[in-house]
């Protein structure tokens, strides 16, 4: 009986399946959109913080946020980020203190309930640039900027992801792909938009931040301050503001791995002796 | 229950003696897990996976308890709530990553469990109870595991929900309702987050109450083997400990160490970088793709394209998706092979690693960009599902020549040589355990 039934309902489900492979032939051959063509993978980039044995550069993280502090903080936020956690990247308690110090946060005026800034404190997140989505949006051209703090880990490739789209403004009147085709009219930028290949869409409403060399200036003993450089610095800095703990959950890993190396030597060797003498 | 040459518990202290007789929990391991359980001498490495699908669970309980603590069930916070899990709660990272990684591992290791099952025949005579419950834990799994999903609140999370919860409302006159019940309004909110995180918390111990009666269930004829063939004498079993303690505690060790490397070195891997960003309504991702482990049901969804017999594409797509897992509840009768193991079945055996390429497929197509292609594909991968266990597994149960089978466990161990008779540990002399006459 429940094999009449299984049989008659398995029919039931392959001629549905059958019918909608009938309804939609003949298949109509796809049009190739722009972005199949013109749409870019990111580039390599090699960081101290990659592998399994990966640490965090401390100096280049300090240089990245620099090139935040100087350049991006101007239009995006890093509100997970506290600026007591900047202690990671090898800063002092004074100079935490100072360089919280000296961005204005949010706050009331004790006297009057106004809306009203105050030097940062340790404890205080990266303020947002913008005192609301509204007003961001308006500066930006109906475009938001994103919020930084996890941008390595909410975007397909990560860290050279941002590196690629960060070097990646070409002129669209000028841009070949591979192929040497160029870019078709309706694909180039509108107003207010940015060609970029490694953007989704290839055209973004952020301008290229990083625009010439010694744009940010970089203490004695770093490498000179190149587009390609800060762009790099910034990328490992946001890998760092994604996930702060990457160094100690890698040194857990490490441990863990090392002791159940040995449980599990012990356990066959056990596993061995108690089957011994018994087929099996 | 068991059989008769099972070693019965003996209290060896004058207090575990006190214990038996009031509350005879030592005896229930020792029956249960303990050398008075006799368990087939020659189980494969695919018999561990029960007991770690049991690690995974525990894992997931444990983990899950300390992350509630830190977790705020609120649409507004939610999201800052597990990034403050993440940076500021000690090891809060780690209870994280082990959850998230821990659901996925939870899944590959029933997968594997659920196709030991089909495999050597497990779900037939006179274990279907067995198998009945199992299903019923796979499907109280994929519902935990959905709503846990929904928790951090990411863009996936809310179209995630968004979009499963719309497959209710493909079901004509009832299906709009049992959507809105399910959300607690028209779409995912705060009132969806709150009673989805209620139900994630309860669940758990709900599999933990079946997985109960599916070892119980299990200890009535006990495991099955790779050759299907039944226990028939002591010499055909060992004691599960320490024989199997032993083993489980070596699979332990291998599976612990894969799911370190993915939680502490891959963390992410399994995931979708969109449930890095905050649930925006008003913002739809390019690509809306459940966790791996529904894309194959996923992909049966979206195959049926075209309306068939008054019925539309929609619920055709919402009927198979739901029939692909129900389907499961029937096989035991669909069939009825008196051969378990597919050792012995040659054409079952390539009917069933097609089906097996197949689901892996499904899988795949199940994230794939849509093309004609891919949609083809999963129309004929779909087809198949439902042919092999509705149509070719009961007709062929009906018509298959079968090789010849062991006469019993110990011969196809031994293959001819008496080399000996009895398990170590099992006394051979026991005259109240007199060999049962051979079948
Ligand atoms: C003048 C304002 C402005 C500055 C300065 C700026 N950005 Fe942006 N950024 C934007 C806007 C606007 C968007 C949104 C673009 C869109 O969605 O089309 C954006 C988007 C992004 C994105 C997301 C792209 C995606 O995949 O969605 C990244 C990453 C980014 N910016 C990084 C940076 C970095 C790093 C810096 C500093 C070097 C920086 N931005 C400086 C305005 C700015
Ligand atoms: C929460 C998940 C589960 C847990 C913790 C669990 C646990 C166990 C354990 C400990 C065993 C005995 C050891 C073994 O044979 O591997 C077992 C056996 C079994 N399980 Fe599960 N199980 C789970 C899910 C499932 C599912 C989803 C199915 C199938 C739909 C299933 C089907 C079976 C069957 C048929 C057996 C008997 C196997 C045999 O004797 O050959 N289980 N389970």
């Amino acid at each position: 009986m429940v094999r009449f039934f299984g049989i008659i309902v398995g029919l039931g489900f392959v001629s549905a399946l059958i019918f909608s492979i009938i309804g939609s032939l003949p298949f109509e051959a796809a049009e190739r959109t722009a972005v199949e063509d013109f749409h870019q993978k990111p580039r390599t980039l090699a960081l101290a913080s990659d592998g399994a044995f990966g640490k965090f550069d401390r100096k280049q993280l300090q240089r990245g946020l620099q090139v935040y502090n100087e350049v991006c903080s101007a239009c995006h936020s890093l509100r997970l980020v506290s600026f007591r956690d900047i202690a990671a990247l090898g800063y002092n308690e004074g100079q935490v203190k100072s360089f919280a110090a000296a961005h204005e946060v949010p706050s009331i005026d004790p006297d009057t309930g106004e809306p009203a800034t105050r030097p940062g404190l340790p404890k205080d997140a990266f303020p947002s640039p913008y005192p609301n989505e509204t007003a961001a949006r308006a500066a930006n051209n109906n475009a938001l900027p994103p919020d930084l703090s996890l941008i390595t880990k909410a975007r397909e490739g990560g860290a050279p992801y941002v590196y690629s789209l960060l070097t990646g403004f070409r002129n669209p009147e000028t841009y070949r792909n591979e192929k040497g085709e160029a870019l078709p009219a309706d694909s180039k930028p509108g107003t207010g938009l940015h060609f970029n290949p490694w953007f989704a869409n290839l055209n973004l409403a952020m301008a290229p931040p990083l625009t010439s060399e010694g744009q940010v200036t970089y203490g004695p003993g770093n490498p000179k301050p190149t587009v390609d450089q800060m762009a790099k610095d910034v990328s490992a800095f946001l890998v760092w503001t994604a996930e702060p703990k990457l160094e100690n959950r890698r040194a857990v890993g490490w441990g863990a791995l090392g002791f159940l190396l040995i449980f599990t030597v012990l356990t066959y060797l056990s596993y061995r002796q108690i089957w011994a003498d018994k087929k099996h | 229950m068991s059989f008769p040459w099972a070693e019965a518990y003996k209290p060896k202290s004058g207090f575990t003696q006190w214990i038996d007789e009031r509350l005879p929990l030592p005896r229930l391991v020792y029956g249960a897990i303990g050398a008075g359980y006799p368990v087939p001498r020659n189980l494969n490495y695919f018999w561990n996976f029960g007991v770690l699908a049991g690690v995974a669970l525990t894992i997931q309980i444990v983990t899950g308890i300390v992350l509630a603590m830190h977790y705020a069930a609120n649409a507004g916070i939610a999201f800052d709530s597990v990034e403050h899990i993440m940076r500021d709660v000690n090891s809060g990272w780690m209870l994280r990553y082990m959850h998230m990684n821990g659901a996925s591992f939870f899944f590959i290791v029933v997968y594997i469990h659920m196709f030991r099952g089909l495999y050597y025949g497990s779900y037939k005579a006179p274990r279907e109870m067995i198998w009945l419950l199992g299903v019923v834990i796979f499907l109280l799994m994929m519902a935990t595991a959905f709503m846990g999903y929904v928790l951090p609140w990411g863009q996936m999370s809310f179209w995630g929900a968004q979009v499963i919860t719309g497959f209710f409302s493909a079901i004509p006159i009832v299906g709009e309702p049992i959507r809105q019940l399910l959300l607690g309004g028209f779409a995912p909110d705060n009132a969806a987050l709150n009673r989805f995180f209620s139900l994630h918390y309860l669940l758990p111990f709900v599999i933990a109450g079946v997985i109960i009666l599916h070892i119980w269930a299990l200890h009535i004829p006990g495991s099955n083997n790779p050759t299907g063939v039944d226990v028939k004498s002591e010499s055909d079993t060992v004691p599960f400990h320490p024989y199997y303690t032993a083993k489980d505690g070596f699979g332990l060790g291998v599976f612990l160490i894969a799911f370190v490397i993915m939680a502490f070195f891959l963390p992410n891997f399994m995931g979708h970088p969109d449930n890095y960003i905050p649930a925006n309504p008003l913002s739809t991702p390019a690509h809306i793709v459940p966790e791996w482990y529904f894309l194959p049901f996923y992909a049966i969804l979206k195959s049926f394209t075209g309306n068939f017999l008054w019925i539309p594409a929609k619920l055709w797509g919402v009927l198979a998706m739901f029939g692909s897992i129900l389907l499961l509840f029937f096989l035991p009768w669909l069939d009825k092979s008196p051969v378990r193991s597919a050792k012995y079945r040659p054409t079952y055996r390539t009917f069933f690693w097609v089906l097996v390429i197949d689901v892996i497929i499904l899988g795949y197509l199940g994230q794939a960009h849509p093309s004609n292609w891919t949609v083809l594909a999963s129309q004929i991968c779909t087809a198949y599902y439902f042919a092999h266990f509705l149509i070719i597994v009961p007709i062929l149960s009906r018509i298959e020549t079968t090789l010849p089978m062991p006469n019993s466990i110990t011969e196809a161990v031994l293959s001819g040589e008496a080399d000996e008779a009895h398990p170590v540990g099992v006394s051979a002399t026991n005259p109240a355990h007199p060999e049962p006459a051979k079948a």
